[in-house]
């Protein structure tokens, strides 16, 4: 019987992240803004269906990056893990962190067993007590981050958080960081883009029960006006 | 396979039940393992049980109410139960039967909607969700037999038809839509009866509140299990309108004038 090569885990595993890397590179760029009032998520969306932010909770929101059908995966998985544990225990009961960490132990999992890593980036925002907000980036190996003010994935977010850093520096009204955040997302080629054009939700602590909310046209252009 | 029924779909009631069956609200309870009429009796009067529930249909809408009275046997066992309750922001249930089970099954049903929207994106129709509900009360079944009876009544406002549309159940889960009125539990008769005397189609919304109201009160003279308002205590009967506005709550300071006139009436007679 003839021996199978061996190839050293460190190559397998760099394999693995340059390929997530190149997928995640090739799909458009999702931001998450703390402001006045919550948490806006804006990403640079063309199509009006297929949505790349959704709510999860009541309080917490997920956007993904990358391939389409896998963060769909994950997106449904995270609602069904929300409202399991909000039927089960209570609605109080479900938090922002033990969904984000559900996330990275699944990716992380997927990332070192399974042949093909997930090409994905996602975004876990959620609404603390008073007046915090709680914003993590999980990557395709399941490695976690607990970002603050703005949160960037996607493929150029490194160039839209660098363009971002500088700008934001609070939490801001809502018309503002609206502008701040399409500067950013259109300082990396698209320039024409126009708010109309992007899929945009906030998580508004001012509403009661769900506090999920997505902008319509008309809204955005009553606020870009 | 993608379009596989065994992969997991967009009902919260499905996934509850196949992930975890030991909670699934209908599954018999074990110790009369399985269907019998003889055991259950003992258990039917041991727990709370909320009675008077009802349905009118107006121009625009549908008034929910029901009364606040819970019975364990002859003994009240809750003056303030409530028993209608919003289910979505187009839709309101209400529930008469074994209290506890009722209860579960509008934290079920209002958890079936929601998660239903989020995943699709988009909200059942009206038809939608009452063919859901009559799932979840077909599912009821083995503890009906037990005594555990639960009998919804569900009103949504239907965006498409401008209107508002009230469904009907058996234990059986039978799905039938009423056309201008229903009411069901304990006094239900009663409370029925006393609208079938002032009903009219195209009532506006203030005269369906009304109607609702006396049908309530003409049900508590009647009957045991039904409790009538108690202006001393404050406790009036729970009113929700379905309408293009949503579900909107009753107040009882709006239900009290109502209840007044009723008795001024009474003694006129």
């Amino acid at each position: 019987m003839a021996l199978p090569y061996y190839v050293s885990p460190e190559l397998i595993m760099q394999d693995k992240a340059e390929y997530a890397k190149k997928g995640i590179a090739r799909g458009r760029s999702t931001v998450a803004m703390e402001y006045e009032h919550g948490v806006v998520l804006m990403a640079d969306n063309p199509s009006v269906s297929l949505n790349k932010i959704s709510e999860i909770y009541d309080h917490i929101a997920f956007a993904g990056a990358g391939k389409y059908s896998e963060f769909e995966n994950l997106r449904k998985a995270g609602i069904r893990h929300a409202d399991m544990k909000g039927y089960l225990y209570s609605r109080e009961d479900v938090t922002t962190k033990s969904l984000a960490n559900a996330y990275s132990q699944s990716l992380g999992t997927i990332f070192s067993q399974e042949i093909k890593p997930l090409e994905v980036e996602i975004l876990v925002v959620g609404l603390g007590e008073g007046d915090t907000s709680e914003m993590y980036r999980i990557s395709f190996d399941g490695s976690i981050f607990d970002e603050k003010l703005v949160a960037v994935i996607g493929g150029r977010s490194e160039a839209i958080m660098a363009h971002l850093k500088q700008q934001v520096e609070g939490p801001r009204p809502l018309p503002d960081a609206l502008k701040k955040g399409l500067e950013a997302l259109a300082s990396v080629g698209h320039q024409g883009l126009r708010l109309e054009q992007m899929e945009i939700a906030v998580l508004d602590r001012r509403r009661s029960g769900r506090k999920f909310k997505r902008l319509s046209q008309a809204e955005l252009t009553e606020l870009s006006g | 396979m993608v379009f596989d029924p065994e992969q997991l779909g967009s009902s919260f009631y499905d996934l509850l039940i196949t992930q975890y069956p030991h909670l699934n609200p209908g599954r018999p309870i074990p110790w009369t393992a399985g269907p019998s009429h003889a055991d259950a009796s003992p258990l039917a009067a041991a727990v709370p049980h909320g009675t008077t529930i009802l349905a009118i249909r107006y121009a625009g809408g549908v008034v929910i109410a029901g009364d606040r009275r819970a019975t364990e046997g002859y003994q009240i066992s809750g003056r303030r139960i409530e028993k209608v309750y919003k289910v979505d922001d187009w839709s309101a249930m209400a529930i008469a039967g074994a209290a506890g089970p009722c209860l579960d099954m509008v934290r079920l049903f209002q958890t079936e909607l929601e998660h239903y929207e989020k995943l699709e994106g988009t909200p059942l129709s009206v038809d939608g969700k009452a063919n859901k509900l009559a799932q979840m009360v077909k599912g009821n079944l083995p503890a009906a037999f037990q005594g555990l009876i639960v009998i919804p009544l569900f009103a949504g406002y239907d965006a498409r038809q401008r209107e508002g549309r009230i469904f009907k159940y058996d234990i059986a889960g039978g799905r039938y839509e009423e056309t201008d009125y229903h009411a069901t539990g304990s006094g239900g008769k009663d409370a029925k009866t006393a609208i079938k005397q002032y009903y009219k189609s195209g009532l506006n919304e203030h005269e369906a509140i009304e109607l609702a109201v006396e049908a309530l009160c003409n049900a508590a003279e009647e009957d045991v299990a039904t409790g009538g308002p108690d202006p001393n205590r404050g406790i009036y009967p729970t009113v929700k309108t379905v309408s293009a506005a949503g579900i909107v709550d009753v107040p009882s300071e709006r239900i009290a004038p109502f209840y007044t006139a009723f008795l001024e009436k009474r003694r006129e007679r």
